[in-house]
């Protein structure tokens, strides 16, 4: 197995996994990560990785690169590139392979790109280390892959530091980097998750166009479902450390043959789930630990399928499926499986009516004063982080709040809660003023009645402070209750009421898995028996399929208690799923609004319709329209004149006089509550096309 | 960065000023000037003519109205005696008082008149500045380069034999204060009966009695390896450690950022990762300490001064701390005070410099 018998030719795999398996070893014991691991990439494939986290996608990647740490040892099978084995190859010959043919471009290029060093010189470093390229030739091409990778102004770029740019143009410069010797196998780690919707589409379409130009094979490591369906062809769902199901993307994507898989689409909010109607299934159970994997099936314990006695007999295998494809599954029963069933346990919900108005925003307005230079002085600027909101939320109404990083939606939720008092304008909360009034003065009943759910669930909770203690703390924040014994049982009712086991009162919050964090802290919120839950980004940072049960939870909440829910999100997919009305803001402005209905659908404001073209869709029947903005989001603190979409928009040719350019369009009413912030006409309105359609069967 | 420099020196004089006062105030307190006015006149002097004493010579004044006097910025006293002889603050022997000056301070270069030394303050705090001018740039050219180094080679493998024997040695270095490490160094290596100069001796390598001289006074007239080594490696030795310890946490972080990663898997090899990618991201932390061990040198130069008899700025300190030396004490306070401003400043402007994250408006 060691050197080729004859050289490697186009036909033959370009990379190879082999029966891979992966330990890191810790004192306590050896943990294995990947197990029995096969796959292959041809040249010019995209192979999609995809798995919640902790599957080994990642040990997987940094397999390939030969680069496991000093704990991690690969114990078993053979990855073959080029027909070479790289797990028997030396550190020289490694080092001669990486950045040349193979490379990888990281999840957070803040992180990846050297603080001290300029973009230009980590650049030119690649074909200076490999290929002895001159200093000044290096840098000519650091020139033309700059301008390649379609960043502005070239010669500026290769003279900056990374923290002198954006994320967007950081990512493109760690692609760039990753091109500098034409590699032929890329891996992609990740790339867009650190990164807006708008900026993550502009990346992607720059990465499947480079790589039908070069033919650059790659492996894209995701855990949205959306994005192997726009960047891959073939795709590997992984498990707990194994490969479940490989196949190409559009056939897995239609008739998967693995259980896991299955429940990983019914879990993800598509278009045409309802909360309602067709509610989301969570996969129940959790993640099994790398050293508590059951025998036999590791997704076995959560599986609808499973079968006592079989499916926990014996180590299972990867099973083809006839056809010309090379689908694959790793399941005992995928023949016995009705796969076009319908999922059970799903019926429609009641509806809640939604009631009278709780929380009225007026012309509400926060600036910022913020002094540039380092050490006080300079210059005094003002950010307007929010410029005239008004909207009102009804009692049991879910109101969704979009816009990406920097578009002043946290701020709104931190001027409600108290935690910034309004520049000027009104909240009215219960009818009661509470825009000056920060939330050290706001007395218990405002405070309990209005509650928050954080976007970071491992942030939020005291790490040295048990559960129970944590919730009855809030409960005394709240002046809820007159004896410990009467807040300790009401703390076990809340366990109860988030579906977490009783005995969870007693653990600390690093025992807990993320979703479960996350159903603390909505226990928190609802302790006093919140009326209205500021939920910002409550599920961002957890797994797909945990998404869904908590997004469960906290819809069933409101149906029990008439919450209304203010939802900030910058995903529309979950946002489609689960809000009455959308909000879309932009640049501390609200540029559109209205029910889900009439955001969702034509006439748009070209905002809108910029977001809802980037949110990648795991559905091949979805045809969506490729609306990718230009540049950056203009920062606010020098926002540009006129409407602050107006240096992105595709649409503003149609404005006569330059009028986007200097005049700030006026909130108009399209239909009944359905306002935007455009100037363009109702004519250009009227004749905007549907950005998303599910195709006819 | 030019404002932002003229704009930190401001604030350094303010700085100087506020504790020059201080200090000022501290060696003037009355039981100092009682022991001042005893040790110039007479041991047997009653509390009268102590007060006499003082009031002739011009300390009866207000502490602000003497700390201006000081400084040069008040006129200096007069005093007409009742037989017309007029002596003052600037009128010195010899000149008619018409035409001395009216201030006569600091500013004015007048630095005032050691009691113990019988010299102007000024000549003998220069003399001491440079001979401990010569033993500070060699401790630095010494400790700064070999501590980086065992920093950097240290932190660079985290957790590896060389990394741990290194460590081990600066942990012991940095424990270990001067006036023990320097009585070790004597002992071991400049005593003519102990140590290993008696077998080096005897086996013929080296000529003289010791393998270095305990004592540094001939280092003054004429610096040779011989005389200078142990002093410098004394106050060196404690500093290695320090800065050692700062460099390898800075650089065990640094290695395991992902711009590392990152550099790894484009192919570089370690040494060009160590020196191209961690390097300057790792010193960015130790620099701030290097210039903080300038003023933290004084203190070891005072005990390894008088340890070895190398009459320089410690030495002088001492003697004039041990002798109430107002005027001599003031005066060491005064640079004590400069060299911790100025390697501040520097320190400051260094670390712009270093990190490009930081960037001045």
């Amino acid at each position: 197995m060691s050197a080729p018998a004859r050289p490697w030719t186009p036909d033959q795999p370009l990379l190879e996994i082999e029966n891979l398996s992966i330990s890191f070893f810790t004192r306590l014991r050896e943990i294995p990560a990947v197990m029995d691991f096969s796959c292959t990439v041809m040249a010019g494939e995209a192979m999609g990785l995809v798995g919640e986290s902790g599957c080994g996608k990642s040990t997987v990647a940094l397999a390939v690169m030969g680069d496991l740490g000093r704990n991690g040892r690969v114990t078993g099978g053979a990855i073959r590139f080029k027909g070479r084995d790289l797990t028997k190859m030396s550190q020289s010959e490694l080092r001669a392979l990486r950045g040349s043919e193979i490379a990888m471009i990281y999840q957070e290029p803040m992180a990846s790109l050297n603080p001290a060093m300029k973009i230009g010189a980590q650049l030119a470093e690649v074909p200076m280390l490999h290929q002895n390229m001159p200093k000044a030739e290096a840098w000519a091409l650091a020139r033309q892959i700059v301008a390649d990778v379609r960043l502005p102004d070239p010669d500026r770029m290769l003279n900056s530091f990374p923290h002198q740019l954006s994320g967007g143009q950081q990512q493109r410069v760690v692609i760039a980097m990753a091109l500098m010797a034409k590699p032929a196998l890329l891996i992609l780690d990740e790339p867009t998750t650190a990164l807006d919707v708008t900026v993550e589409a502009g990346i992607v379409d720059l990465v499947n166009d480079l790589a039908a130009k070069t033919g650059t094979s790659m492996l894209f490591i995701s855990h949205n479902l959306g994005l192997v369906h726009d960047v891959c062809n073939r795709l590997c769902v992984m498990y707990s450390g194994e490969a479940v199901e490989t196949g190409d993307v559009s056939e897995v994507f239609t008739t998967m043959r693995h259980p896991y898989t299955q429940a990983l689409f019914r879990s993800i909010p598509l278009p045409g789930a309802d909360k309602t109607t067709r509610p989301l299934i969570p996969i129940r159970g959790n993640f099994p630990l790398p050293h508590e994997r059951p025998k036999g099936c590791n997704f076995g314990p959560r599986c609808n399928y499973f079968v006592e006695g079989r499916c926990n007999a014996t180590d299972i295998g990867m099973d083809t499926i006839p056809g010309n494809s090379r689908h694959e599954s790793r399941c005992l029963r995928w023949e016995e499986i009705d796969w076009q069933a319908p999922p059970q346990g799903a019926g429609p919900r009641v509806r809640r009516p939604i009631g009278d108005v709780v929380l009225r925003m007026e012309d509400l307005k926060k600036y910022y004063t913020v002094s540039s230079g380092a050490f006080g002085g300079g210059l005094k600027k003002v950010v307007k982080a929010n410029e005239t909101l008004s909207f009102e939320a009804r009692e049991g109404e879910t109101l969704a709040i979009v816009g990406e990083s920097g578009c002043g939606k946290s701020t709104l939720a931190k001027v409600l809660m108290g935690l910034e008092t309004a520049t000027s304008g009104n909240i009215l909360l219960f009818d009661e003023n509470v825009q000056d009034t920060p939330i050290q003065q706001r007395n218990s009943d405002t405070v309990s009645h209005l509650q928050m759910v954080f976007q970071n669930p491992f942030d939020t909770l005291n790490p040295s402070m048990n559960v129970g203690r944590q919730i009855i703390r809030a409960l005394e924040i709240f002046r809820f209750g007159s004896s410990d014994a009467e807040r300790h049982a009401k703390m076990l009712e809340l366990l109860d009421l988030v579906k977490l086991p009783r005995a969870f009162a007693e653990r600390m919050p690093r025992q807990l898995s993320g979703g479960q964090k996350q159903r603390v802290g909505i226990a928190r919120a609802f302790a006093g028996g919140a009326k209205v839950v500021i939920a910002d980004e409550p599920v961002s940072a957890l797994d797909v399929s945990v998404q869904a049960a908590v997004t469960d939870l906290l819809m069933d909440l409101q149906r029990e208690n008439g919450t209304t829910l203010l939802f900030i999100s910058h995903d529309l997919s979950i946002v489609r799923y689960l809000s009455d009305r959308v909000l879309v803001m932009y640049l501390g402005h609200v540029v559109e609004m209205g029910t889900t209905e009439q955001v969702f659908s034509p006439p748009y404001h070209p905002y809108t319709e910029a977001l809802l073209s980037a949110v990648p869709i795991a559905d091949p029947k979805v045809i969506k329209k490729r609306i990718v903005l230009e540049g950056d989001i203009p920062s606010a603190m020098n926002p540009p004149p006129g409407c602050p979409f107006q240096t992105r928009c595709r649409w503003k040719s149609k404005v006569a006089g330059g009028l986007c350019e200097s005049e700030m369009p006026p909130v108009r009413n399209l239909a009944d509550g359905h306002q935007i912030k455009c100037h363009l006409s109702d004519e250009d309105l009227a004749h905007m096309e549907p950005v998303i359609q599910i195709a006819a069967e | 960065m030019l404002l932002f420099t003229i704009r930190r020196l401001g604030v350094m004089l303010l700085t100087a000023l506020a504790l020059t006062f201080v200090v000022f105030y501290m060696t003037n307190l009355p039981p100092n000037l009682e022991k001042l006015a005893k040790s110039e006149a007479s041991v047997r002097m009653s509390d009268e003519d102590v007060a006499l004493w003082l009031d002739r010579n011009g300390f009866s004044s207000s502490v602000l109205t003497r700390y201006g006097e000081w400084l040069g910025v008040m006129p200096g006293w007069t005093r007409t005696a009742e037989d017309g002889t007029v002596t003052g603050r600037c009128i010195t022997k010899g000149v008619a008082p018409t035409d001395a000056p009216a201030r006569c301070g600091v500013l004015q270069g007048n630095w005032g008149y050691s009691t113990v030394f019988k010299q102007p303050v000024i000549e003998i705090l220069s003399r001491g500045l440079g001979h401990t001018g010569w033993l500070m740039l060699s401790v630095m050219l010494v400790m700064v380069p070999s501590a980086l180094i065992i920093g950097v080679l240290s932190g660079m493998k985290e957790g590896s034999r060389l990394d741990r024997v290194l460590s081990a040695f600066s942990i012991a270095s940095t424990a270990t204060p001067e006036y023990v490490s320097g009585v070790i160094l004597v002992a071991l290596l400049a005593s003519a009966t102990a140590g290993i100069s008696p077998f080096l001796v005897e086996s013929g390598l080296i000529s003289g009695k010791t393998l270095f001289q305990g004592t540094a006074t001939s280092a003054m007239d004429d610096i040779t390896f011989w005389n200078f080594t142990l002093p410098v490696m004394t106050i060196a030795l404690y500093g290695i450690g320090y800065i050692a310890r700062m460099t390898r946490a800075s650089m065990t972080e640094v290695m395991t950022q992902q711009y590392i990663r990152t550099a790894r898997l484009k192919g570089a090899s370690f040494p060009t990762i160590v020196l191209r990618h961690a390097l300057r991201n790792a010193l960015i932390a130790p620099f701030t300490v290097i210039m903080l061990q300038f003023p933290w040198l004084l203190n070891g130069v005072v005990i390894v001064e008088t340890l070895f008899n190398y009459k320089g700025f410690g030495w002088t300190l001492v003697q004039a701390a041990g002798n109430n030396d107002i005027q001599l004490l003031l005066a060491c306070s005064v640079v004590a005070v400069l060299v911790v401003l100025i390697t501040q400043l520097i320190s400051d402007i260094g670390y712009v410099l270093l990190n490009p994250r930081i960037r001045l408006a």
